[in-house]
């Protein structure tokens, strides 16, 4: 491959043949390219270009994150046997491309590195050694650079993924380009080394060192700087070879974080963290020379950065100086220093700079000035244009056809590139002289200098300008407002110009910060969803200590020091023991998903950006202020710095808390209910049904797709950005908790991975990721379905990705992505294909995703790209993806926005200014219609053969109004009938207790019975109802057009389907409705029966039951109070005194009667006359009154009464007002006049309708009458007075008071008392009717009698 | 409401001794020598109100020291309890009570207690009932349709605010969907528990609301309005409702 290159760059191969042969998509990546004597395969060519680009701008890239590029790999269990020349062949072979592959290797690991993952390099070194071996046994010619070491990377988890991005030791370690091999390296290099005549020193050590043995230091530093030695084998090698330009000795200390000043904190990393196989050794004059790694993309380390002195000194100094050395050393610490620090805090994986952090004074000093230093490029000074010109052909050919692994990347790179700061100076020249002497052509810079650089640049945007185009606006003004551009292509620039007016994408203006709660729903939530009153109460306190954990979360988790599982551990896990006891993980599962899509779900699309506030939107008010806080706060304290177009997946926001909840509760159950209900909610979201716009699909140019649409066109758009979010996410939390338990945090070794995949390939996944991918693919749908599967494979631990299901689905969307070419027409509109070809390249990216998976056949040949069979077009050729939703999936593109603004804003790579995405919450999607059953299966077909030719629409319509007619028709029964008959259930229940000896618990029974058979009439009901609602539904929702044979059979339809939903739930259902209405009903009747006072159990409580049942038997007319219409009287203005005074007076009022109480205290007869009328009053209205205060003031009244009838409470004579000191009527000194008026009052009041339920029977309480028989005569009398008149009032029955009179003479009175009662009784015959006396006198003989008897 | 509002204090302060220092009552030798007290003073003068004087004594609330007392009172030979159903029901009606002497001194400290007993509590009852009737009178003024506190219920909600607004309303700019009605001062000891238990709770299922404290609340204690809950001493006059395009339209023509 590189021979190709090479014969290119010298013309000796025509340009146009072999970018025929890179367009050739037909015969894929299999077909070689033979001419001039070389064979060069596609997939070996492609990345050498890529490396080789990366590797020639290496030293221009002065900032911004690198731009990793996958290393193909050879067969990994290569035979070891190859001998060192064959390494050396592919080695010297691989010419650029070694350094390359080093690298890549590098910036890859640069992305993703965890810090972890890196002790086993050694072995992976070996691997990849082996590797590269075989495939230089292969040919010789071919190059070796590209292996990986790393393939099937290990997800580091939580905190270590994040770490992916943080720095790592390897980030720094500085491969210089290697444009300028040293002669050292000659043994090794080949044909390389002939041309090879840089002024390069010091590598002389390394010189042998690539292979496996020799490597030993570099060795280490690559296993301790990055993921691994993976770089091993050739292009590990290479890069020590080649690597060690002069700029190596522009360490790029000065990016270090906290720099130490010298002899402060000398940790030796060896000693602290063994595992990195740091080996502090090496440290020496040659040292700088031999940390190999370089990211050509990434190397944004410059002179512009570092001090002059040092890059004086380094500079030519190609020779060992002992300076490099300590510098070298200093860095060292640095690195590990830093890394330390980023593997304790700093959870936010945004917030630091992968590879430019920018603390360090001198880099702020020459951020200042960067133009003192950085050449203006300039299109005269621009050199081997040709060749640029020819790179940048090939390598537009390669992005135009999808031969890289992901597009954005490049189109990073070349941003970079644009903005690259060449830090040459004062050399300039030399430099040049330099390159110009350099033979061979492959090692000539032809990206050294930035005025070629930002040519090349320039040059590929134009030819890309499509692809650029649909970025999104900011950036495309920030380009077009970039000098360079300008200077080196105004074209370009008018163009970005005006692009910028077609381009939409926008960044969501708003958020809440308001987290909104799932909404308690009684279908779903109440106690009849649970098995127990026990699950319930449980769960009820389950939601709150959720959302108790939620609120915390949310206070605390950016503190520093505030760990989840501390704070929250406990209490989380004791939530999961008591779900676990409760066996309420399905409620709970279904409540932490809906808050999880509420919260999460990102930003809705909203197309028209005056659209008036929703619900949604309405929400946020007032908390508006707050979130323009936060956003401003969190804006100063983590400035986003430039992470470059491929982040490792994340948990962002309110993710983060649900990831770290589950990770927590680690509670299988609830893991399993999640996966369940995730795995069906995601199916379903496939399926959803999206209507393509009128006009086909062809005729639409693609300027269209941005176009608005029509009303249907823009909701459906909009429902399908709903739904491929939320796919998303919900697919990003299935894929969590599918391979959660087999993340490690260790690389495992290949015996244990062979293990482990012969174990798990046995087990089925949770998701069938190839039947649903396949499917979706037969029926273009590959919009919906890809980005959602991607965010599920992206969950992948390091294993699964070798799985044959996931590798076959990896595999397939590969070769998706290859045939996803942007620039060829095809029935997929453009944002379509850019989305599937953002987020497929992303996933190839991803570090447990193989590296190698793209450019072998390793993982296609067990794929195969199914040809959809139907003819009808799928979402696939509906414009569904505008760009604001493309950012939103692939929020990534905003780096360009940054890169950008950062080079205008003259920092490098963390600049602020940058607008940060937060998400919004949005709205729930539809309910989609519930499938609805059939019962004639032939039926069905028609119905089914009748849709098939009408709009969606009206197949949407139809179920849906017959799940609504039907589910109405439901409630509409429980309104009405089961009401209905709970009522008359009542009535018959009232009745049967009405009558002497009935049996509660039997009239029950058959009263149930009896309900339940009239509930059957519910179907019949129901039928009727279904039939009549349906039409009126369906006519007014469907259109007007709609031609009557199709009105008419909609109609039927909907009758059917409603009839047949409400019917079978009804006969299942009813009568254990009734049942339940009825219990409760049941259960109220009862218990107000039962008045307040319903004890138990006991022996005094029997008597207190007896006594008041007795009472209620006996009065059932009075006791009926609860069903007495509860209403005011007829114009009734609510003005009387509300309860609660009326209760305080009258509680004042007690008082005294109960005493203590002075002389002074003591009430006239008018302040309790009054009072009485108001307590009427207030009786009167229901409006303030419940059962509790009624019941309580009735009380108050016949307790007053007592305490008046006994003269307990001596009332002051009306006389006694004036006078000032009133005359005082003692008990026995004839008070009849005001007492007997009182209680006069009060037996017309309790005759009222609204006392009904005054509990009169505590006029013949033992208590009661014991005071009354204590007192004299006039008592005695005023009490007989008042039952006569509540008797003759018809408030008590003669029976009644009989039935008192009973029980107070069971009950043993004092018998001096009995006499007085005797006494008493006889004398008062007179005022008594006849019939009264008699029956008096009856019952005192027999009180007499008990009480005789008994003593 | 000045004068209800110390009042609705001195309870809430009331209350909280009362929580600091009940358990010293409650140890049985303390349960013991008032039971004895009260025996002896009542034999002595059965016509005094000796129980009263007894709770006044030790800085008890009488209603407390009754319904210790008759606990006592009521304890079988062999020391087992009664029931509770029947201990209450005997406070609320004394004269179930056996023992006549120690059914009027019941009356006596249940009635004359300010904080406690049945009768309080019913007159507490009642104040809360009459602001919750007040709030709907004031809902259904503006026409604001809403699920009360016994509708919920029966739909099977497990947690019910007084009030569900069925179209939520805006507040000062703050969405309400419940709304609770407190008739008492909201001070923060109360405040907190009344969060934990159900304002949170609503808002966990309902979202955010009000809550209004009739009595008045400490100013500081509103501090969660962004966060959903908004505290009011009276029905808000600022009120935002949504307005639908239907509505809009009829508005011109009602002077008609």
């Amino acid at each position: 491959m590189a021979a190709l290159l090479e014969s290119v760059l010298l013309q000796k191969a025509d340009p146009n043949s072999v970018l025929d042969w890179l367009r050739n998509v037909q015969e894929g990546d299999t077909l070689a390219y033979s001419e001039s004597g070389v064979t060069v395969h596609k997939q070996e060519f492609v990345p050498f270009l890529l490396n080789f680009l990366r590797e020639q701008s290496s030293q221009a890239l002065t900032h911004g994150p690198a731009t990793p590029a996958k290393t193909p790999s050879r067969p990994r269990a290569a035979a070891q046997t190859q001998g060192s020349s064959d390494r050396r062949g592919c080695r010297s072979a691989g010419g650029g491309g070694g350094g390359g592959a080093g690298s890549r290797t590098a910036s890859r690991v640069q992305l993703f590195s965890p810090a972890s993952s890196v002790s086993p390099g050694s072995e992976w070194e070996a691997s990849s050694q082996s590797g590269c071996h075989s495939l230089s046994g292969v040919n010789a010619f071919s190059s070796p650079s590209f292996n990986t070491a790393w393939s099937p990377a290990s997800r580091p988890s939580g905190s270590e993924r994040r770490s992916g991005q943080r720095i790592s030791l390897g980030d720094y370690m500085v491969s210089p380009p290697d444009l300028q091999p040293s002669p050292n390296f000659q043994s090794q290099k080949g044909r390389r080394r002939s041309g090879g005549s840089m002024p390069m020193g010091g590598q002389g050590r390394h010189a042998g060192g690539r292979g496996g043995h020799h490597s030993d230091e570099s060795g280490r530093w690559e296993s301790g700087g990055r993921r691994s030695g993976r770089g091993g084998g050739g292009g590990y090698g290479r890069i020590s070879e080649q690597v060690s330009p002069p700029s190596a000795g522009q360490l790029n200390f000065n990016n270090l974080e906290d720099f130490p000043p010298v002899g402060s904190s000398p940790i030796s990393p060896a000693a602290s963290k063994p595992s990195r196989r740091i080996n502090p050794t090496p440290v020496g004059a040659e040292r700088p020379h031999s940390k190999p790694k370089i990211c050509f993309t990434s190397t944004p380390f410059t002179k512009a950065s570092t001090p002059p002195v040092v890059a004086e000194t380094l500079e030519g100094s190609v020779t060992v100086g002992s300076p490099l050395s300590l510098q070298e050393e200093r860095e060292l610490l640095k690195r590990e220093k830093t890394k330390r620090a980023q593997q304790v805090g700093s959870p936010l994986p945004s917030s630091l700079d992968p590879c430019t952090p920018t603390k360090s004074g001198l880099r702020t000093g020459s951020k200042v000035t960067p133009d003192m230093q950085t050449p203006c490029p300039e299109p005269s000074k621009v050199t081997f244009s040709l060749e640029l010109d020819l790179l940048a052909e090939l390598y537009c050919t390669c992005i135009s056809e999808n031969l890289v692994p992901n597009i954005f990347l490049e189109l990073f790179f070349v941003m970079q590139l644009l903005t690259s700061q060449s830090p040459h100076t004062h050399d300039d020249d030399e430099q040049e002289s330099l390159c110009a002497a350099i033979s061979d052509v492959l090692e000539k810079c032809y990206l050294r200098q930035v005025h070629n650089c930002v040519y090349f640049a320039v040059k590929v945007l134009e030819n890309q300008f499509q692809l650029v185009a649909h970025l999104d606006k900011c950036t495309l003004r920030l380009l077009a407002e970039n000098e360079r551009v300008a200077f080196f292509s105004p074209d370009l620039r008018d163009r970005l110009t005006q692009a910028q007016d077609r381009s939409t994408a926008k960044l969501s203006p708003s958020v809440s910060t308001f987290i909104h709660s799932v909404p308690f729903q009684p279908a779903t939530d109440n106690r009849s969803n649970f098995g127990s009153d026990k699950a319930f109460h449980t769960f009820k306190k389950q939601r709150d200590i959720f959302y108790e954990v939620l609120r915390e979360w949310e206070d605390f988790h950016k503190e520093p020091g505030w760990n989840f599982d501390a704070a929250l551990g406990s209490r989380i896990r004791g939530m999961m023991s008591q779900l676990t006891s409760a066996g309420n993980h399905s409620h709970f599962a279904r409540l932490f998903l809906k808050q999880l899509v509420q919260m999460c779900k990102g930003p809705r699309v909203n197309s028209s950006p005056g659209d008036t506030p929703d619900a949604d939107l309405l929400g946020m008010l007032g908390a508006d202020s707050l979130g323009r806080l936060k956003r401003l706060e969190e804006r100063l304290i983590q400035p986003h710095g430039v992470v470059g177009p491929c982040p490792p997946p994340s948990f962002p926001d309110h993710q983060e808390f649900f990831r770290d909840f589950l990770q927590t509760a680690s509670c299988c159950q609830l893991n399993q209910h999640l996966q369940d209900s995730l795995c069906q909610q995601l199916l379903q979201l496939d399926e959803v049904s999206i209507r393509s716009p009128p006009a086909s699909i062809g005729e639409r140019g693609e300027e269209e797709e941005e176009g608005d649409g029509d009303m249907e066109q823009q909701h459906e758009k909009q429902r399908f950005t709903s739904v491929l979010l939320l796919a998303r996410l919900l697919a990003k939390f299935l894929g969590f908790i599918s391979f959660l338990p087999y993340q490690t945090s260790e690389k495992p070794s290949r015996e244990i991975q062979k293990a482990a995949i012969a174990l798990r390939s046995k087990s089925v996944p949770v998701l069938d990721v190839c039947a649903v991918l396949s499917n979706s693919m037969k029926r273009r749908r590959t919009i919906l379905t890809v980005p959602w599967l991607v965010e599920f494979l992206s969950m992948l631990d390091c294993i699964g990705p070798l799985l044959l299901c996931y590798r076959t689905a990896l595999g397939t969307l590969l070769l998706l992505y290859r045939r996803m070419l942007l620039g060829r027409c095809g029935e997929m509109c453009y944002l379509n294909k850019l989305l599937m070809v953002s987020v497929l390249g992303w996933l190839f990216q991803i570090p447990a995703i193989p590296e190698d998976i793209f450019f072998t056949n390793e993982f296609t040949e067990v794929a195969k790209l199914e040809d959809s069979s139907t003819t009808a077009a799928g979402l696939d050729c509906i414009p569904l993806v505008d760009q604001q939703l493309l950012y939103t999936c692939c929020p990534f593109l905003g780096e360009f926005r940054k890169l950008l603004a950062a080079f205008v804003s003259g920092s490098t790579a963390k600049s602020g200014g940058i607008i940060r995405k937060i998400t919004p919450t949005s709205a729930e999607l539809r309910d989609t219609p519930a499938a609805n059953r059939s019962q004639q299966k032939l039926q069905v077909d028609l119905e089914q053969a009748f849709f098939h030719n009408q709009p969606p629409s009206l197949r949407r319509t139809v179920e849906f109004v017959a799940e609504r007619v039907g589910s109405n028709a439901v409630k509409h029964m429980k309104a009405t009938l089961v009401s209905e008959l709970v009522e008359r259930g009542e009535k018959m229940l009232r009745d049967g207790l009405e009558t002497p000896k009935s049996n509660p618990s039997k009239l029950n029974d058959s009263i149930c019975a009896q309900l339940c058979v009239a509930g059957l009439e519910a179907l019949a009901k129901a039928t009727r109802f279904c039939c009549e609602k349906s039409p009126e539904a369906i006519r007014i929702l469907l259109p007007d057009e709609t031609s009557p044979a199709v009105l008419t059979t909609s109609e039927n339809i909907t009758k059917r389907l409603a009839t047949e939903k409400a019917c079978s739930w009804l006969s299942a259902n009813i009568t254990a409705l009734i049942r339940r209405e009825w219990k409760s009903r049941y259960d109220r009747v009862m218990k107000a029966v039962a008045s307040p006072v319903a004890p138990d159990s006991g022996d005094v409580e029997g008597a207190v039951v007896e006594l008041v049942t007795q009472e209620q038997l006996t009065t059932p007319k009075r006791k009926q109070g609860s069903e007495r219409a509860i209403s005011c009287p007829p114009h009734c203005s609510h003005s009387a005194s509300l309860p609660s005074d009326i209760l305080i007076e009258m509680k004042e009022l007690l008082s005294v009667a109960v005493g203590p109480r002075t002389h002074d205290e003591l009430p006239t007869r008018s302040q309790i006359k009054t009072l009485l009328q108001r307590v009427g009053d207030t009786l009167a209205c229901r409006k303030f009154l419940t059962v509790m205060s009624e019941q309580m003031l009735l009380n108050s009244t016949v307790l007053l009464a007592c305490k008046l009838v006994s003269a307990e409470l001596p009332v002051l004579s009306l006389s006694g007002c004036k006078g000032g000191d009133g005359v005082v009527v003692g008990p026995g000194s004839g008070s009849e006049p005001p007492v007997r008026a009182l209680l006069e009052q009060l037996a017309e009041m309790w005759e009222r309708d609204c006392c009904a339920s005054a509990p009169l029977h505590l006029l013949f309480t033992p208590l009661t009458v014991t005071a009354v028989l204590k007192a004299s005569d006039t008592e005695w009398n005023n009490y007989l007075l008042l039952v006569r008149k509540l008797v003759d009032r018809g408030v008590l029955s003669e029976e009644e008071v009989v039935s008192h009179w009973k029980k107070l003479t069971n009950l043993a009175l004092p018998a001096t008392l009995i006499e007085n009662f005797q006494l008493r009784s006889q004398s008062i015959k007179p005022p008594l009717p006849l019939a009264d006396l008699q029956s008096h006198m009856e019952m005192l003989q027999v009180s007499q009698q008990t009480v005789e008897g008994a003593t | 409401h000045s004068q209800s509002t110390l009042l609705s204090i001195f309870s809430l302060e009331y209350q909280k001794r009362t929580k600091r220092t009940i358990s010293r009552h409650h140890a049985p030798d303390a349960i013991e020598s008032y039971y004895q007290r009260y025996l002896s003073e009542a034999k002595a003068h059965p016509a005094a109100p000796v129980l009263l004087e007894l709770a006044n004594e030790v800085d008890l609330s009488p209603a407390l020291m009754a319904r210790i007392i008759l606990d006592r009172f009521l304890q079988g030979p062999e020391g087992e309890m009664p029931s509770k159903t029947v201990l209450s029901s005997m406070l609320k009606e004394p004269s179930l009570i056996p023992d006549q002497i120690l059914a009027n001194n019941v009356y006596q400290c249940t009635i004359n207690d300010c904080c406690y007993g049945p009768l309080v509590d019913c007159i507490k009852h009642a104040i809360g009932q009459e602001h919750e009737v007040l709030l709907c009178d004031k809902l259904k003024e503006r026409n604001l349709s809403f699920l009360d506190e016994n509708q919920l219920r029966a739909m099977g909600y497990d947690k019910t605010p007084d009030i569900i607004l069925e179209v939520p309303i805006a507040v000062e700019g703050h969405i309400v969907h419940w709304i609770e009605s407190k008739a008492s001062f909201g001070d923060d000891h109360s405040h907190r528990t009344y969060l934990n238990e159900q304002f949170w709770s609503y808002w966990n299922r309902f979202g955010p609301g009000l809550v209004i404290y009739w009595y008045g609340f400490i100013g500081e204690l509103d501090c969660q309005r962004d966060r959903g809950i908004l505290l009011k001493d009276c029905f808000p006059t600022d009120i935002v409702t949504l307005c639908h395009a239907a509505q809009q339209e009829r508005l011109p023509h009602e002077p008609e």
